[in-house]
């Protein structure tokens, strides 16, 4: 038999190597790049018929009272405004508008959002907080169903470090991308990491709730025994499932065009995090939980403080 | 066992055709008369902003200091709001409270957003003010008894809003005091003070008002005798006594309309008005632009907003990108469909086609469910769908893989298949369950800021894990049952095993049914 659980810490440390360039990047400002959704401001995205000019662009927003507008130049003449708070009702959107129009012609306006700072501010706090009550609903649910086992919180506890895990691969990863590549992080983002705590945590479940009934089954045999067969008998499974997951989302990712590509793509590197904590980490931490090693780990600096 | 799967199939049949007809994109509905029950039912995909384009926008109470806001002026506002919306002509407009003092606005497919916003948004206060003998050009801000500018929009400066903010409240004690003729029907707000002279503070002036919207009986777009458009408006009676009594003893005076604060004509009063008709033309100059005209008789036939309400939040899409969206997500779901059923097909063989079919009818079932509900269609809806049918098939690989195992451990076929749905049913509710609590918190979290997009997916993706419960577990089931039952199937290659699999199998059951005899005996 494959002995997986033996190398525990190997997986411990891969999983620290991923993660740590990401929390680095998380950790130096400005860590997140956040979209206007969560710093409020204007995101102004139109289309000319013939290629504008950036900074004559720049110009035009700035003798308007918007002096550190981003301007970003796409594809098919498409130019990208990104300001402070320009309100939809007030005059000075139709005058920026006809500036504009007099300047390069004809303009078609693809989408216009924008969002006070006060509801910018209150959509990131929100965010936090659903993150932390997702997290919380899940401890809770995962507690009371396995609330026959031994120690039923370890294995909400676990299934938490797992999902915490595979958020924080996620945003390293955006914190990376949004150095390289400009790449911000909206409201949508946010759905994109809820969506991996669920899916993370749907992984982890498959993996205890075998471990579950091995214990049943076959108590008297060691745990660590039990988690290496059931890792070993669920992890058809887990590739199989993930892999369907990841043909659905790479087809997003591909063909689903550029409004939900980033979605897509948050989805993908949290779900591949996801079956792979579910696995080598999730139920790793059990074993080390339960075999007693993770108080040992935690008395020997104990020992260690005492002795200083 | 083989009637009940039996039964079972023709029930999944039924609602199989069902959804399908509900699901296809010419589905023509249900229009039946039958025994006097007449059903009329059409099915319309409802496509939300980001697909059809058009506006949402998050309005927010600004109110001036010294106002409260409470709940039943913010659903008077919301109901301010709503005719409004109605009267641009919108289809399919939502306008709903959030957050206590918010209201979602949400428009679809709207010709000239930012023209809606303001016909909406703005608190439309019209007022008759006695200007006296000074002639207020258009465009002039100003002060009334009923307040200044920044009672109506606490922080969007306008020029010379530094004016002394009279809280409303006060002013209208003040005009009150001065009223001769009780306050029209309950009305709160509109007070009549007939002193011509108007009360000055410092430098700025505080003008009368003599009367407001509410007094008001009908507005309508009119056109004058050059075609300019204009309008007409009716006095309720006691208004038409109040504008009567103003003009017969203020002729030769000043008396300026303005909207929200701000003057749109300064006529002068030629002769008393007492028929209570009247008409307001936008003043010297071009006057009034159509569009504006009828904005305005929107926001005058409803009234005025109770509370101020300011824009925290818009987002306009406009309709060539959503058309882009809507024909790559498209794209997408089917190429994503596509690879599920090929690898479940090559992957898991006869289960796997078996469940290729049950991942069809799910995903017709979902997408009928879409259209009953109805379900807004986002963009990121669309992907919840996308990812769940990534989902859904994992009940199915859960089961055929619990299956194979216990095929492998030497269990007869149908013992297997009784084993795997039920060993594996568990681990399903489990994580299923899970997915459920997140998608729960997703549409909290895009309740409370009007975020469709987010409850759009979250409401999808929580559609997607219950059907996909059923499809998983009764349709694949039956499917199965009765592939074995009717169909003699019973190569353990059909379901996934390889020769030497198999071969191990055989050995393992005849240990196995040894073993069991030994322990019977």
């Amino acid at each position: 038999m494959t002995d997986i659980v033996g190398k525990r810490y190997l997986f411990f440390i891969i999983s620290a190597i991923i993660i740590i360039p990401g929390l680095i990047s998380l950790i130096i400002p400005p860590g997140l790049k956040l979209g206007v959704d969560f710093t409020g401001g204007t995101l102004w995205d139109v289309q000319f018929q013939k290629p504008p000019s950036v900074t004559e662009i720049s110009a035009i927003l700035s003798a308007h009272g918007y002096p550190d507008s981003e301007v970003q130049p796409g594809a098919n003449n498409e130019v990208l405004m990104r300001t402070k708070e320009i309100q939809p009702d007030q005059p000075v959107k139709a005058q920026i508008a006809s500036d504009l129009q007099s300047h390069f012609g004809p303009m078609t306006e693809l989408s216009f959002q924008s969002v006070g700072p006060s509801v910018g501010n209150e959509i990131w706090q929100r965010s936090i907080l659903a993150v932390g009550l997702a997290s919380l609903g899940i401890l809770l649910y995962i507690w009371f169903a396995f609330r026959h086992v031994p120690h039923p919180l370890a294995y909400g506890v676990c299934a938490i470090v797992a999902l915490l895990h595979d958020a924080f691969v996620v945003l390293g990863v955006f914190s990376i991308l949004g150095r390289l590549f400009n790449v911000e992080v909206d409201s949508l983002f946010v759905t994109a990491l809820l969506t991996v705590i669920g899916f993370s945590v749907h992984d982890t479940i498959v993996v205890f709730d075998r471990i579950r009934e091995n214990n049943i089954r076959h108590a008297g045999e060691s745990f660590v025994t039990i988690v290496n067969h059931s890792l070993l008998q669920t992890m058809g499974r887990s590739v199989s499932t993930s892999l369907t997951v990841l043909f659905t989302l790479s087809a997003l990712a591909l063909f689903g065009g550029s409004s939900t590509r980033l979605f897509a793509v948050a989805l993908l590197v949290g779900i591949v995090s996801g079956t792979y904590s579910s696995i080598f980490n999730a139920s790793m931490l059990l074993v080390i939980w339960e075999t007693g090693e993770l108080k040992r780990l935690f008395s020997r600096r104990q020992v260690a403080r005492a002795a200083v | 066992m083989l009637q009940r799967d039996l039964r079972m199939l023709v029930g999944i049949l039924i609602v199989a055709a069902a959804a399908i007809f509900i699901a296809i994109p010419t589905s023509p509905g249900i229009h039946l008369n039958f025994m006097g029950v007449t059903i009329n039912q059409d099915f319309p995909i409802r496509e939300g902003l980001d697909l059809q384009g058009g506006i949402q926008v998050l309005l927010q109470a600004n109110e001036p200091p010294g106002m409260t806001v409470d709940p039943q002026s913010m659903e008077a506002a919301r109901g301010i709001v709503e005719s409004r919306v109605n009267a641009l002509g919108v289809s399919e407009p939502l306008v709903q409270l959030a957050n206590g003092n918010r209201i979602i606005v949400q428009l679809p497919g709207v010709k000239n957003p930012d023209q809606a916003i303001k016909t909406f948004g703005q608190t439309g206060l019209l007022e008759f003010i006695d200007a006296g003998s000074t002639y207020l050009p258009t465009g002039t801000v100003v002060t009334t008894t009923l307040g200044g500018p920044a009672s109506l929009s606490g922080n969007s400066a306008a020029p010379g809003a530094q004016a002394a903010a009279t809280p409303v409240g006060q002013s209208a004690a003040a005009g009150s005091q001065a009223a001769s003729t009780p306050g029209s029907a309950g009305s709160a707000t509109p007070t009549v003070q007939l002193s011509p002279i108007p009360s000055t503070t410092g430098a700025e002036t505080t003008y009368p008002t003599v009367l407001t919207g509410k007094d008001l009986q009908t507005a309508s777009v009119g056109f004058d005798n050059l075609g300019r458009p204009q309008i007409d408006f009716t006095l309720t009676s006691s208004g038409a006594k109040k504008f009567a009594d103003f003009t017969t003893k203020n002729v030769g005076k000043y008396l300026a309309i303005t909207m929200d604060k701000k003057v749109i004509e300064c006529p002068v009063i030629q002769n008393p008005i007492t028929g209570g008709q009247g008409v307001i033309n936008g003043g010297s100059g071009p006057g009034f632009a159509l569009q504006d005209a009828q904005d305005l008789v929107i926001q005058l036939k409803y009234g005025a907003l109770p509370i101020p309400l300011k824009v925290v939040e818009s987002n306009q899409v406009g309709p060539t990108l959503g058309a882009e969206a809507v024909h790559q997500s498209i794209i997408a779901g089917v190429i994503g469909l596509g690879i599920v059923l090929a690898f479940m097909l090559v992957y898991y063989r006869l289960p796997g086609l078996l469940a290729d079919c049950a991942l069809l009818i799910y995903a017709a079932v979902a997408f009928a469910l879409f259209r009953v509900i109805p379900v807004t269609l986002t963009l990121a809806g669309i992907a919840g769908f996308i990812l769940s049918i990534g989902m859904a098939v994992d009940a199915n690989i859960l089961i055929f893989e619990r299956m194979k195992e216990e095929l492998r451990g030497g269990r007869t076929l149908r013992a297997a298949i009784d084993a795997g749905f039920s060993r594996a049913w568990t681990s399903i509710r489990d994580s299923n369950f899970s997915t459920l609590i997140t998608c729960i918190i997703l549409y909290w979290f895009g309740m409370t800021f009007g975020a469709s997009i987010i409850q759009g997916f979250a409401f999808t993706l929580a559609i997607g894990v219950i059907v996909s419960l059923f499809s998983a577990i009764l349709v694949s089931r039956t499917f199965l049952e009765l592939a074995v039952a009717l169909g003699r199937v019973h190569d353990l290659r059909w379901y996934g095993l390889d020769r030497a699999e198999i071969i191990q199998t055989a050995a393992a059951k005849s240990s196995t049914t040894s073993s069991a005899a030994s322990s019977t005996a």
